[in-house]
């Protein structure tokens, strides 16, 4: 039987009104309104720090609202721990997962709720409900007696949404669930994903990739500086529409091109291969020029760039950046001019705990430092770079997603390297800082420096470099001009559907 | 550098800036003020029980004086913590100097080029430990639990099993209650030195290129790999640099001794050392720490001993409990700021 609001409306399976939240003198939401229907994905986009994680967090029950309602199918909604939140049927599927590596499929899938007697634990029932719950995700080959580090990324998130069907969720919340995963695994995603819309779940997925929200979900809902500013149903709304709510102004020139000359050739990569990545790969670089690789995950482009900055070792073919020919270690290729920014930013690509200061001038040290010119040098670029930051001296993990990939930048910047190796520079960052840092390419490739740069986000390459190589398997062979080929065709490339063409 | 700022600071950066680096000085001031507000309770607690014994000026001296050989050990474990490592053969490291040097005395060396030997030693040790830990990628905390064992055996051998006694010399002065005709220095040479040498390392650790170095490995060893930071040089560096404390710790204890080799002393002192390295707000999985905060969680361990042996009611058992606790407290305290900081 449907439920009904008081004036008279279908009653939604999850709605939220007006919630405010403050951190102290921070304003995190500012007056949230959203609603989710049974049998319905819902695509919750925004730039970072617009609010998203920290609504999740009410949702899930980490943070209380400060003010506003919460009602699932109609009931008053207010959970007090993450515990509660998932009793009552609202489940979360994180970026990073939060399994076990060490367990077992069944035992993740039941983890806090096995069904026991006495002591004991039932595992019989446990194997058949885990089972059960992988064949309804369309994967029944997966053995529930597996150890989860032996399963893929994509494998071990639809152990995570088996865990929250399990409980028998009414919302699930998909927080950038394809971040890391392929397109063939993308694609299983999705179809998991509208079967169990159509077995009646309300279903909220948050992404950067307006693509991927368009083609999974029904209705949108933006926000902005804490606030829901807009929505509506997503095939009727064309995607510029929504990045210019996201953003709060229309973004007409997302990827700025430059007229640009291409200059002395600076690096040039021989038939190089690693111990299993790359096998065979070749490409050139010059300066004033904007080389992009494009590829699936798994073809090695990540090992490419870091065999080339010597991050890993070379099992045979040749590097020469400049005139410089030899072995190759970062200490060396920052000499050479030469500069990494990590595709793992919390892992390696910053020291989070040191300051902006401590990580954007640690290639540049001189025998003394002085900090009061290390922080000099810092606020020029973060004020170049439009950081957002208290000072200098702030520990980098204070800051949004955005920002922190804006001072690993500038390291590059303030080393003042001619060679850039850029391993998805937009990762995980909202569409503001992404179009910054697309002007600072162009800017950059204008000043004479050469940029080579990977990334999984095809428009994004197509509409920023001159040259487009493709990895297919560890192997690069040529690259095109940017403005002769185009997604499809990259695609094909990658997939190893057409060899050469 | 090439690239000029291409706007000048806006007004409202500009009053960020100025409130935030504010805002960056009094997250660090609560972190010195912990510990220091530990030390001013716990020395106030005893001046309000015992008065007449603990609130002397000779027995502020004997404090300095007992606080001297752990704070210069822990001034080196300073760094190494701060690098992420550990380094629980530090007691051990004390008493093979105390043997060394007592051996190259009864050899007829000079007291200073025995002094220096015992210094060697210790940094031999240092280049042992550095050497496991970047060639065979041990974790440190291994490698000098296995030397804990192996470098006070090697000092028992080298001591055949007993104390040596040596006739006294300069390095007497050391570490001695100052004698009357030489109050003028207020406090014993030792424990100058180990203001100067707090001082030397405050200023390693903030000034120079290996300072920072050390600071970006034991934040994220990844990082600093990718920055070009040569990390297995580095760390060797930094276990040779803090057992040259542990040697010089190794002076002071001889000097403490009266003169005598003994391959037993120190025992237990590692914990000493990085407890009070923890009481001045380092964390054990690197990162952070800093010379002043190990100073203070120094001073405070040897407070607590002192203040116990002069309270009739209390035991060693106590002292030993009060420790216990105090250690606890202060890494409660500490996390409970970071989770705050956090919050904002």
């Amino acid at each position: 039987m449907p439920l009904f609001t008081p004036d008279g409306k279908e009653e939604s399976r999850l709605r939220m009104e007006g919630v405010r939240k403050r951190f102290g003198a921070t304003v995190a939401l500012d007056g949230v309104d959203l609603r989710v229907d049974s049998g319905e994905v819902l695509a919750l986009v925004g730039e970072n720090g617009a609010g998203k994680s920290t609504l999740m967090k009410i949702l899930s029950g980490a943070h209380s609202p400060d003010e506003g309602k919460m009602f699932l199918d109609g009931e008053a909604y207010r959970p007090r721990d993450p515990l509660e939140a998932r009793r009552r049927g609202v489940a979360m599927i994180y970026q990073e997962l939060s399994l076990a590596k060490d367990l077992s499929v069944t035992e993740n899938i039941l983890l806090g709720m096995e069904p026991v007697w006495g002591p004991f634990l039932r595992w019989p029932e446990m194997k058949r409900r885990a089972a059960d719950a992988m064949a309804q995700l369309g994967r029944p080959d997966i053995d529930p007696n597996v150890s989860l580090g032996k399963l893929s990324l994509a494998e071990r998130q639809l152990v995570e949404i088996g865990r929250a069907i399990c409980v028998g969720c009414r919302v699930l919340v998909l927080d950038e669930p394809t971040s890391s995963l392929t397109q063939t695994d993308i694609r299983h995603l999705f179809q998991q994903v509208k079967r169990l819309k159509e077995r009646g779940l309300a279903i909220i997925y948050i992404s950067h990739f307006l693509e991927e929200a368009r083609e999974i979900s029904d209705r949108f809902t933006v926000l902005r500086d804490g606030r829901s500013v807009g929505g509506g149903p997503t095939a009727t709304t064309a995607t510029s529409q929504i990045i210019s709510m996201m953003v709060g102004r229309s973004v007409d020139d997302l990827y700025p091109r430059s007229a640009r000359k291409a200059g002395e050739m600076v690096l040039e990569v021989k038939h190089l291969a690693g111990e299993s990545r790359p096998v065979d790969a070749s490409v050139t670089l010059h300066r004033g020029e904007v080389v992009g690789i494009a590829g699936l995950i798994g073809a090695g482009r990540t090992e490419l760039l870091r065999a080339i900055f010597g991050l890993e070792p070379i099992k045979s073919g040749q590097v020469r950046v400049a005139a410089y020919v030899g072995p190759a270690s970062p200490a060396r290729r920052w000499a050479e001019k030469m500069g990494l920014l990590s595709e793992d930013r919390n892992n390696e690509g910053l020291a989070l705990d040191l300051s902006i200061a401590d990580n954007l001038t640690l290639t540049r040290l001189s025998w003394l430092v002085n900090p009061a010119s290390q922080a000099t040098d810092s606020r020029r670029w973060i004020e170049k770079l439009g950081v957002r930051c208290r000072s200098p001296r702030q520990a980098v993990r204070d800051l949004s997603g955005g920002n922190q990939q804006k001072i690993a930048l500038a390291r590059l910047l303030h080393h003042d390297v001619d060679v850039f190796l850029l391993d998805e520079p937009t990762r995980g960052i909202d569409v503001g800082s992404k179009a910054q840092i697309y002007r600072l390419i162009d800017e950059l490739a204008c000043r004479g420096k050469a940029i080579l740069m990977v990334s999984s986000y095809l428009p994004e390459l197509l509409g920023v470099c001159d040259r487009i190589a493709v990895m297919c398997k560890g192997r690069l062979v040529r690259s095109v001009a940017a403005d002769q080929t185009n997604e499809h065709q990259i695609m094909l490339q990658a997939t190893g559907a057409m060899e050469t063409a | 550098m090439t690239t000029s700022p291409t706007q000048s600071p806006s007004p409202v950066s500009q009053k960020n800036a100025r409130w935030g680096s504010s805002a960056e000085d009094f997250s660090a001031f609560l972190g010195t003020m912990g510990p220091i507000a530990g030390l001013f309770f716990v020395v106030a607690s005893f001046a309000v029980l015992e008065p007449r014994t603990f609130l002397t000026l000779d027995n502020f001296q004997i404090i300095l004086l007992n606080t001297a050989v752990v704070g210069t050990a822990a001034l080196g474990a300073t760094v190494i913590i701060i690098s992420g490592g550990i380094d629980l053969s530090v007691g051990s490291n004390i008493a093979l100097c105390t043997v060394v040097i007592a051996l190259c005395r009864l050899h007829g060396l000079s007291p200073t080029a025995a002094a220096l030997l015992g210094i060697a030693a210790g940094a031999c040790v240092g280049l042992v430990i550095g050497t496991l830990v970047t060639w065979f990628n041990i974790s440190s905390f291994i490698v000098t639990l296995g030397l804990w064992g192996a470098v006070r055996g090697l000092a028992k051998r080298l001591a055949g099993g007993s104390e040596i006694s040596t006739p006294r010399s300069w390095i007497s002065h050391l570490l001695q209650m100052l004698p009357p005709g030489q109050r003028w220095m207020l406090l014993p040479p030792g424990v100058w030195l180990l203001l100067v040498l707090s001082l030397l390392v405050a200023g390693v650790l903030r000034y120079t290129r290996f300072g920072r170095r050390v600071f970006a490995i034991g934040s994220n060893e990844q990082t600093a790999r990718l920055c070009g930071v040569p990390v297995a040089r580095t760390k060797l560096m930094i276990f040779i640099f803090a057992t040259v404390f542990a040697g010089i710790a190794g002076v002071l204890q001889f000097s403490y001794l009266n003169n005598l080799g003994d391959p037993t002393t120190a025992s237990g002192y590692e914990l000493n050392v990085i407890a009070a390295v923890v009481i001045g707000g380092a964390s054990l999985s690197g990162g952070k720490g800093n010379v002043f905060g190990t100073l203070v969680g120094a001073l405070l361990m040897t407070v607590v001993g002192n203040g116990c042996s002069k309270v009739p009611r209390l035991t060693n058992a106590d002292q030993d409990i009060v420790t216990g606790a105090i250690i606890v407290a202060a890494a409660a305290f500490d996390q409970f700021r970071q989770s705050r900081a956090r919050a904002k």
